[in-house]
């Protein structure tokens, strides 16, 4: 994958990390198993090295004259602290394995819940793409670093502090040679971080860029092709490809040099210690065994420095995760229902807007002064030009959104006293998105309502024409489709929505360009249902075609937010004016 | 691979040079247990001072010139892996430009874009790889276990027990890690599709107030995602404690054994120091080729598959005049029975176009209407030639398609696809589109597409710059600017795939009687849903499933095509047809 950029850094840590944190502490228990047995595990790790040069200078006393009983007990106890030490590491990583996984999926299920209480509006401003990768990318950088940092920063803790308390117990003086070489080289790993980082931000956004200008050209591809305009694009992505190579060369040349370096001062501290050990030995400040230790002890020690700076970043790249998803979960959900608001039950199906005034970004006014009344039974027909207003006035009526001013009545109550639920409930809508999701053709359909039986669905799908089309498919029924709809047409996958709002039997109607994606034939068949469909409910159509909507016991002329006529076709064309034009400009 | 080698080859000696430096690195810092050990069991009991001195700085000096040769080979083999990246990307997109129509479906965009990016990324970090680590991490094992061995013999061959079990536990356990990885990545596209169902649909939801179905359906999916993340979790986070726990029994053992012969007076205690550096030496071996095959099983899959793609066989090559085939009649665009099937295959059910036969003179005006998936769009893709026909052959002035020029054949035509794209850059040079048209130009153009009263709005006019996929444009500025784009060449053949679909009648209108009046001797194919956009052209196709069912003008298919008449009663209302 591409590169993923080094330490972005969050902006309120502090707060970031609290709030992680109230997930953490759920799994408290587990957490603090894990952590003491961690330093257990680490404690026994360190003492190997120590029985390690014990048996060592068991060993030393030369040719002929090795204890070995003595040999057997360091080398016995040594293998019982390395096996119980591994062993418990693997406890720990199971454990904390589960832990992070956990909060994980807890942190999933807390945003796909508040998914379900946000606003439309929030889908509308937000790209889907922005909102999944904070449930999945996110998610698995938080839970990777919960995963690991926690117990390695102490495991490297523990081993820093512990070897160095271990050295200076063996020799102080060798000590000495240490205690000069980790400064330079913790100080040498932040110095190069603080130089690198802003060369590895360059070369992740050169990345970033070329994966965009490559994603672009090549949906773009047959339109390149078309206007021979593959030099151009080539010699454009010559100058992004460059950019990206020598971003890359820059930040690899100067980080590249930093593993050789933290191996060369790990050396030259071993030549030292090894130099100083020879000498503290001859002049018997020293057995051979501690040497062997002490080198062990250095050996273990220049790791962990170099892991807890990774760490340090993972951490930090964790929080800011975290903070894009609690920036997520702060997001404003869809207002309460009133405290007194009713459940819509028993509608007539009388509605009324008066005086509607909505925009969606404050200051851009989509409707300004709308007033309309459709009596319970009445199709009421929506047209206009693009961007008018059309489909804001359904979003207003199923309060996707609410308006700035003026109210909606539902059988005289304005809607906001009835609950959401029941006021959506109270719709049946087919739009010109239509949307299915993966299962069966049978789940799509009987989406909506529960229970529903096969019998039903059948019938549904009759009266939609999609009947046969079904039994067609390998699988009838039990057909899966999916998401893109990738296995059926757009016009069935309108069909299919279209037995859906049918077997939702609901007493108002809202058609968004319903059939746009039906040919003019199948078009033609199902007409007849959807009269049926639309028999005494109160209906909302928006159509492009304004054929469809001849009928209309009213056609509303949207234009630039306000109704500008209204009457039936009849009255609109008598009148001669912008409906007249519309309606002719079909036929120039 | 084999890519990988064309690349690197280019690179032979630079390649060479650090491959080289990578080897003395490798065995300088292989020197330096073996100083230690005579320093400490030879020098030391000598109460040689400055011997002692001299040794130890002889290690100092090795790790400095280690690091020497450490740092100079990376900085080469990041040289290398760039420039084998940057000509890799180069042809990759070069090709990807010039694949027929056939290799692309083939293929598929989302596979062609990650091979671009994630494939050459793994390509390019596994050259960088093999120069460093893969050089590094043999040399490690093999030096390390060659040089215990010539220290002692019963030792080492603890090391040689030890190593292959090594080796065993992590390829085992990466045999069974990574399958467990893709059950969790199926999770991941489970979490996300749903995610992405009720981002999308996420009005239907609340309208039918299924937010409790839809928490229930994601909570499973989740749980199961949990489930398969923690078990293959659990089982990748054995080999480290193990291997760690494999290395330690070693040098206990080596302990036990060394002490043995130590007192068996056939070793030396320094020895046994040396052989535990040997150790961790020898055991980074082993991980770092374990790292280097799982990114070889890794770059390789990428190589081959950007392989496939520049190693592709150019598919719509131009064939000589003589054996082109003759047209059967004159005419600026004829289809002599053309068939045509996406798979190549010419059974019946696979055809999308069957037997299509007309001829459209120069400056005539075609119209093709009939429903979604009929083979509309499939008459352009042949009469371009982003395909061959299966059946048939396909004429422009009068020459068969493939033994045109590609690129001069595609100059002639000014085009709109269904969802064309608009590209991040400026407007000007989103319509002159690398022609040579001037700012005039690109203006009259824009004008004729009705584009120009919104163009205006913006203060830098035609410098203003679109986003992405245009996406600071409605629907119908997109298509405006399509058509502008389309007109702007003063092209010789115009072809309009549902290109005013988002626009509505009036503008539609306006923009037709522009195109009318503007561009006499063009060509024009339009195609369309709505009869009122085709009505007025002199020649009208009427399709379904692949075939003609109707042509003719419009007042013709009124009386011969039953379907055409349907259509047009049902569009337009019963009273005016």
């Amino acid at each position: 994958m591409p590169p993923i950029v080094h330490g972005s850094k969050p902006k309120n840590a502090r707060g970031a990390l609290r709030r992680l944190l109230s997930y953490i502490t759920r799994y408290r228990l587990p957490l603090f198993a894990a952590l003491a047995l961690s330093f257990i595990s680490n404690i026994l790790a360190l003492l190997g090295p120590s029985l390690a040069g014990s048996a060592i200078n068991e060993a030393a006393a030369g040719a002929g004259r090795v204890n070995f009983s003595q040999v057997w007990y360091f080398a016995s106890r040594m293998l019982v602290c390395y096996v119980s030490s591994s062993l418990i590491t693997i406890a720990i990583n199971v454990v904390m394995m589960h832990v992070s996984k956990r909060i994980a999926q807890n942190l999933r299920t807390d945003i796909f819940e508040k998914l379900l209480r946000l606003p439309v509006g929030f889908f509308d401003r937000n790209a889907a793409g922005d909102i999944i990768s904070r449930a999945s990318y996110d998610v698995d950088v938080i839970s990777t670093s919960l995963g690991t940092d926690i117990v390695q920063i102490l495991t490297s803790t523990v081993t820093v502090v512990g070897s160095l308390v271990m050295m200076l117990i063996i020799s102080p003086p060798l000590s000495a040679v240490v205690l000069v070489t980790i400064p330079v080289s913790v100080g040498y790993a932040v110095w190069m971080r603080r130089k690198t980082r802003p060369r590895f931000a360059r070369r992740s956004k050169s990345y970033g860029a070329m994966n965009g200008f490559v994603e672009e050209m090549f949906s773009g591809q047959k339109t390149i092709q078309a206007y021979a305009y593959e030099e151009h694009a080539n010699a454009r992505f010559e100058q992004v490809n460059g950019t990206a190579a020598d971003a890359y060369y820059d930040a690899d040349y100067y980080g590249c040099t930093i593993g050789p370096t933290m191996g060369a001062i790990n050396n030259v501290s071993l030549g030292l210690v090894s130099m100083l050990g020879a000498v503290l030995y001859m002049t018997g400040g020293v057995t051979l065994g501690q040497i062997s230790s002490f080198v062990l002890y250095s050996r273990r020690f220049s790791g962990p420095i170099n892991e807890i700076a990774n760490m340090i970043n993972d951490i930090f790249s964790a929080l800011s995760a975290a903070e894009r998803i609690f920036d997520l979960l702060d997001q404003e959900e869809e207002g309460a229902d009133l405290p007194d608001a009713r459940t819509l039950a028993r509608v007539r199906g009388d509605v009324a807007l008066s005086h509607v005034a909505f925009g969606y970004t404050p200051g851009k006014t989509v409707l300004k002064d709308l007033t309309l009344k459709a009596d319970a039974g009445k199709l009421i027909a929506i047209v206009g030009p693009t961007g008018a207003g059309k489909t804001t006035i359904i979003n207003l009526l199923m309060r996707f959104y609410d308006p700035s001013a003026g109210q909606i009545t539902v059988d005289g109550t304005d809607i906001r006293r009835f609950t959401r639920s029941s006021l959506r409930a109270a719709y049946a809508m087919v739009l010109q998105d239509t949307w299915v999701f993966r299962g069966t053709i049978f789940e799509n359909i009987a989406y909506g309502k529960d229970g529903a039986t096969m019998e039903e669905v059948v019938a549904a799908a009759k009266a939609a024409h999609i009947h046969s089309f079904i039994l067609r498919l390998p699988e009838g029924y039990q057909t899966v489709i999916s998401e893109d709809g990738g296995n059926i047409s757009k016009g069935q996958k309108q069909m299919l929505t279209i037995a859906r709002a049918m077997l939702y039997d609901a007493h108002m109607l809202i058609l968004d360009e319903a059939t746009s994606n039906v040919d003019t034939g199948t078009e033609r068949q199902i007409q007849a249902a959807m009269r049926r469909l639309m028999q005494g409910k109160t209906c909302f159509v928006i159509a492009h075609r304004l054929s469809t909507i001849r009928h209309a016991d009213c056609i509303l002329v949207v234009r630039q937010g306000d109704v500008v006529e209204q009457g039936t076709h009849e009255e609109l064309m008598k009148a001669k004016g912008f409906y007249h034009q519309l309606y002719a400009a079909q036929f120039e | 691979m084999k890519l990988i080698v064309r690349y690197m080859k280019r690179y032979l000696r630079l390649t060479v040079f650090s491959v080289g430096l990578k080897l003395m690195a490798t065995l300088t810092e292989l020197m330096i247990p073996y100083v230690m050990e005579h320093l400490l069991d030879k020098v030391a009991p000598q109460k040689n001072i400055p011997a002692a001195l001299l040794w130890g700085l002889l290690m100092v000096a090795l790790a400095l010139l280690a690091r020497f040769f450490n740092v100079n080979a990376n900085r080469t083999s990041v040289r290398v892996s760039k420039e084998c990246a940057y000509e890799i990307r180069r042809d990759l997109f070069r090709k990807s430009l010039t694949l027929s129509g056939t290799q692309t479906d083939r293929v598929g965009l989302p596979s062609l874009t990650s091979r671009m990016t994630a494939d050459s990324y793994n390509v390019q970090n596994f050259i960088r790889s093999i120069q460093t680590m893969g050089i590094r991490a043999p040399i490690m094992l093999v030096g390390g276990i060659a040089i215990t061995l010539t220290m002692d013999v019963g030792l080492a061959s603890i090391l040689c027990v030890m190593a292959p079990v090594m080796i065993v536990v992590i390829v085992a356990v990466s045999m069974r890690g990574i399958p467990l990885y893709g059950g969790v990545q199926k999770s991941v596209d489970d979490i996300v599709r749903i995610m992405r169902e009720n981002i999308t649909g996420i009005r239907v939801v609340k309208a039918l107030s299924r937010e409790a179905h839809e928490s229930r359906r994601f909570g499973a999916v989740n749980a199961e995602m949990a489930r398969r993340d923690r078990k293959a979790g659990v089982v990748m986070a054995l080999p480290g404690p193990l291997i760690t726990l494999a290395l330690n029994v070693g040098l206990t053992l080596v302990v036990i054994i060394g002490a043995r012969r130590v007192n068996a007076g056939v070793t030396q205690p320094g020895v046994i120091l040396a052989f535990l550096t040997y150790f961790n030496m020898i055991l980074m071996g082993v991980m770092g080729l374990n790292r280097i095959f799982m990114m070889m099983s890794k770059a390789n899959a990428s190589a081959n598959r950007i392989q496939e793609v520049i190693d592709a066989e150019e598919e719509l090559v131009r064939i000589p005049e003589c054996d082109a085939a003759a047209p059967s009649r004159p005419g600026c665009i004829v289809f002599d029975h053309v068939s045509f099937a996406y798979t190549g295959k010419t059974q019946e059910e696979q055809l999308a176009l069957k037997d299509i036969d007309f001829a459209l003179p120069q400056g005539g005006s075609l119209g093709i209407i009939g429903p979604t998936g009929c083979g509309k769009t499939t008459i352009i893709n042949l009469l371009m030639r982003f395909y061959d026909a299966t059946k048939g052959a396909v004429f422009v002035d009068g020459r068969d398609v493939r033994a045109w020029d590609v690129s001069a054949l595609r100059r002639r035509f000014g085009v709109v696809f269904q969802n064309d794209a608009v590209f991040a850059d400026t407007l000007s040079e989103n319509i002159g589109f690398g022609r040579k048209v001037d700012l005039e130009q690109i203006e009259k153009a824009a004008a004729e597409a009705q584009a120009l009263d919104f163009i205006d709005q913006y203060e830098d006019r035609f410098e203003h710059r679109s986003d992405i996929r245009g996406a600071n444009f409605s629907g119908g500025q997109r298509q405006r600017l399509l058509l502008s784009r389309a007109l702007a060449g003063a092209p010789d053949i115009l072809v309009l795939d549902d290109a005013s679909s988002a626009l509505d009648y009036r503008t539609d209108a306006r923009l037709r009687q522009a195109i009318r009046e503007n561009h006499r001797r063009t060509t024009t194919v339009i195609i369309a849903q709505r009869v009122s956009s085709v009505m007025h052209l002199d020649h009208i196709l009427m399709l379904d499933d692949g075939r003609i069912l109707g042509q003719g003008s419009h007042e013709e298919l009124l009386r011969t095509c039953p379907s055409y008449a349907e259509i047009y009663q049902t569009q337009m209302g019963e009273e005016e047809a």
